[in-house]
């Protein structure tokens, strides 16, 4: 018995010695990043996938006309090298690279455009994202099929390297839009020879068959294992290409994920968990990074709700959550307080909206709704989805509540599923929400609170709202447009269909080898810019 | 005994259907769709896409094109995975998990029987109280207390395993195995140490040793052949629990088996992946269920004979 337990520590110790040297260690020779990536992707068809981690691995494989500054802001040339916009601000003619080519060889033509957006647009192919192209002339129309021609949408070959789009209104934000995935192309004959146009399960993205226009190529995908892409030599940007390799980890387990970073098997993680956060954790640890993302953490209200139907109860909720501290001893994890829905600093946009912690302005505000001190206030319910950090936030929120308004409030968790299926039909009170911009720009918030759109679910409807948000759609003036959907942002803290709690941050941990890393408010890291450097 | 073995068989196939049925209908009541996300699709979208995978036809219509198409096995695609078919991602994960249940396995019952064994035959002395104890903490203690503590010693602060992985770092097949193993041993050497205890009272036993056999031949001969019945009718239902239970390991040391598809298919609603992997893990079940059965039978020489 001795001798075995001998023999296994001896064979542990030699395997520990052969592998002394961690894979981040031994990737600044092979220049391979080591990434942690969440959950396994859906796919890699971009006009199919949906979520942060297939955007990850898209950004390596595929390139839009546009594509997102590292360091935020101004979109960068992306396939087309270069474009110009009409005075009206309602056409958009992209010029291609001349060298611009698919990892087959295949020119990037105008063509593949005008074919993946006539994809993305077919109903029967059951894209998710296809009202990304829904500001482009007739495409709405022809994805609800009310037309069936495509070559009525606004989008044309003028010949193989010149693409026009014309939009119905100026939409000042479109250049940003574009950095979506959903807007990028797609190589038709490998799409087609592996399917028809409407194929979701066409094996194309498998490796091997995998043909795209972006910086890397798809090496090689183990489910739930690690998905491996190579640099791509004849993307047309290749020589500032650094990197050899990037091997994605699908670690759902943010446990999991930190231990590997300790253990030198990642550069950058996809989060941080939140119990191990504190309010100076940056200091101690200087791996962790902590920026400002563009998404905001809110309460919904239900309008429809007799009690939450008056203004005055909403903004008496609203104004009994103190906001700094949820942030500096709940969440913990660098937060910042937020007072509008629009995050401060969507591509230079800042809304001046308050929305004041005043426990005694909000009892004033119930006792003028006729519920003096609480009194005959019903029991109030806040949903939510299973999640720790959800549950805490609505433990302190019922607190603060209770304390301030002196009503009762009971705490609803939910599974995932359950939750947003409660939220579509209307089935809540009050439940928690968060809402992660697509672009950098107001419009991919406000437009959500618009009456009619599927993501409004607390049943507001207000047409004032409505109108000020289509008028800055159509204003192509930035500083006007911005005026007008101040308005629309003071209006909306003003009617408090929403309490905005906090604005996201994302903790992450980066190794200090990655360079080329920049933060900025929609998270997006171009592999082309990063390098593996140790000083 | 083959009377049995068929009869074994024939009784198997209802439960299968059955328990493919049920969990059609109950996946289908559950609230929520496989296309709910935080960013609501539109209803012309949620059209579009109820119609690419079937779901807009009558539910009867759907449970028998989804019983014909089981029949053929083919337990189609894959709504979490869009160009991935339910068996594809059955066959990607099982070879893993298959892998890492062998490991544990063996682990298991090489810990398991021997400490068992052991304890029973010097019963009350500290070979008797040192692994049961051992054994009732091993019970005790939940593999996602016990993961992350070996990773924390081996692979963080010594520094030689990794911490996660299956197949891509020397070595990182070792902690997962382990502490998996660890359980399954705890249980081996309780049921081991009974069985063992019984048996050694017995009349044969006394009979051999007067014979004048060798302890070492009297234990492993005839003692442990009885002795390990109720250790041989648990390993059934305990490998077909290894097959489909090992999500916990799965997720913290980074495996990629089946046990994180089955429980990610039900929060996704990914109708088609949990039917696919409950009707193969009951698959499973019965099987090995059947496999002990017949082994516990075999090594029972009454019943051999008979």
């Amino acid at each position: 018995m001795k001798n075995h337990v001998l023999r296994v520590f001896i064979v542990i110790i030699l395997i520990g010695c052969s592998s002394s040297e961690s894979p981040v260690d031994q990737a600044l020779e092979s220049k391979i990043l080591h990434y942690g990536n969440g959950t396994e992707p859906q796919g890699l068809d971009p006009h199919i996938v949906t979520g942060v981690p297939e955007h990850h691995l898209l950004l390596a494989l595929c390139e839009g006309l546009t594509s997102s500054n590292p360091k935020g802001g101004e979109s960068l040339p992306g396939s087309a090298s270069s474009w110009d916009i009409s005075a009206d601000g309602k056409v958009y003619t992209f010029y291609l690279h001349e060298d611009g080519k698919w990892s087959n060889g295949d020119l990037v033509t105008a063509y593949d455009y005008v074919w993946s957006w006539q994809r993305i647009l077919t109903p029967s192919l059951g894209s998710q994202y296809p009202d990304m192209l829904y500001y482009l002339v007739n495409a709405e129309q022809f994805h609800n099929g009310s037309i069936s021609d495509f070559s009525q949408v606004g989008v044309k070959a003028l010949d193989a390297l010149t693409l026009q789009v014309t939009l119905k209104e100026p939409t000042p934000f479109f250049l940003g839009l574009l950095s979506h995935y959903s807007t990028w192309p797609v190589h038709k004959d490998t799409v087609l020879a592996h399917g028809e146009i409407d194929d979701r399960n066409g094996q194309w993205t498998r490796p091997g068959n995998f043909v795209c226009n972006g910086p890397f190529n798809l090496k090689s995908w183990e489910l739930n294992k690690k998905i491996v892409v190579e640099k791509n030599p004849l993307y047309w940007d290749a020589d500032i290409v650094e990197l050899n390799q990037i091997h994605f980890y699908p670690i759902s387990n943010e446990m999991t994920e930190e231990r590997m970073f300790r253990a030198g098997q990642l550069h950058v993680t996809s989060t941080f968990p939140s119990v191990k956060c504190s309010p100076n954790i940056t200091e101690t640890n200087p791996n962790i990074k902590i920026h400002p993302y563009m998404g905001t953490y809110f309460y919904r209200f239900n309008t429809k709700n007799e009690t939450l139907s008056d203004v005055k109860v909403r903004k008496a909720l609203a104004y009994a959550i103190d906001r700094e501290d949820l942030v500096n001893n709940v969440t913990k994890c660098g937060q910042i307080p937020a007072y509008s829905f629009t995050p401060p600093g969507s591509n230079g946009f800042y809304p001046d909206t308050e929305v004041p912690f005043d426990p005694e302005l909000a009892r004033g505000l119930l006792k003028e709704a006729g519920y003096e001190n609480g009194d005959n206030f019903p029991v109030l319910e806040i949903l939510f989805n299973t999640s720790e950090g959800h549950r805490k936030v609505a433990l302190a929120v019922q607190q603060m509540w209770q304390e301030n308004l002196g009503i009762n409030v009971e705490l609803v968790n939910q599974d995932w599923k359950v939750y947003l299926s409660r939220e579509m039909i209307g089935d809540f009170q009050v439940s928690r929400a968060g809402w992660i911009g697509d672009y950098e720009d107001p419009n991919t918030f406000l437009d959500t609170l618009r009456p009619n759109r599927g993501n409004n679910k607390t049943g507001w409807n207000n047409d004032t709202f409505d109108q000020l948000v289509a008028k800055a759609n159509a204003t192509l003036d930035q500083d006007e447009r911005y005026n007008i959907l101040m308005e629309a942002e003071r209006l909306l803290i003003d009617e408090m269909p929403i309490a905005p709690i906090y604005t996201y941050v994302r903790v992450y941990q980066l190794h200090d080898d990655v360079k080329g890393w920049y933060p900025n408010i929609l998270s997006h890291h171009h592999p082309k810019y990063i390098k593996l450097e140790r000083n | 005994m083959f009377g049995i073995f068929v009869r074994r068989v024939l009784l198997a196939i209802p439960v299968l259907i059955a328990v493919a049925s049920i969990t059609f209908f109950l996946v289908r009541l559950a609230p929520g769709g496989p296309f709910d996300a935080e960013k609501a699709v539109s209803a012309q979208v949620l059209k579009n896409l109820n119609e690419a995978y079937n779901l807009n036809a009558p539910l009867s219509e759907q449970y028998f094109d989804y019983m014909s198409g089981v029949l053929v096995g083919d337990f189609g695609p894959s709504f979490r995975f869009p160009g991935r078919s339910v068996t594809e991602l059955i066959m990607t994960g099982l070879p893993v998990t298959f892998e890492l249940a062998i490991y544990a396995m063996l682990i298991a019952l090489l810990i398991g029987v021997l400490s068992g064994v052991t304890a029973a035959l010097k019963r009350n002395t500290f070979l008797d109280y040192i692994p049961m104890s051992i054994a009732m903490i091993g019970i005790c203690v939940p593999t996602f207390l016990l993961g992350p503590l070996l990773v924390l010693i081996f692979g963080i602060n010594l520094e030689v395993l990794p911490v996660s992985g299956w197949g891509q770092l020397p070595g990182d097949k070792i902690l997962p195995s382990i502490t998996l193993g660890f359980a399954y041993a705890a249980y081996i050497a309780r049921l081991s140490r009974g069985g063992m205890l019984e048996v050694l009272n017995q009349d044969f036993i006394r009979t051999a040793r007067a014979k004048g056999l060798s302890e070492p031949m009297v234990v492993v001969r005839h003692a442990m052949q009885g002795g390990l019945l109720p250790v041989i009718s648990f390993l059934g239902p305990a490998v077909a629990g290894l097959l489909a239970g090992s999500f916990v390991i799965e997720t913290i040391f980074q495996i990629p088996g089946l046990g994180r598809f089955y429980v990610e298919a039900a929060f996704n609603r990914d109708y088609t992946m949990i039917l696919g992997t409950t009707i193969f893990f009951s698959f499973m079940i019965v099987f090995f269920n059947l496999l002990s059965d017949l082994v516990a039978l075999w090594l029972n020489p009454r019943s051999r004979d008979s």
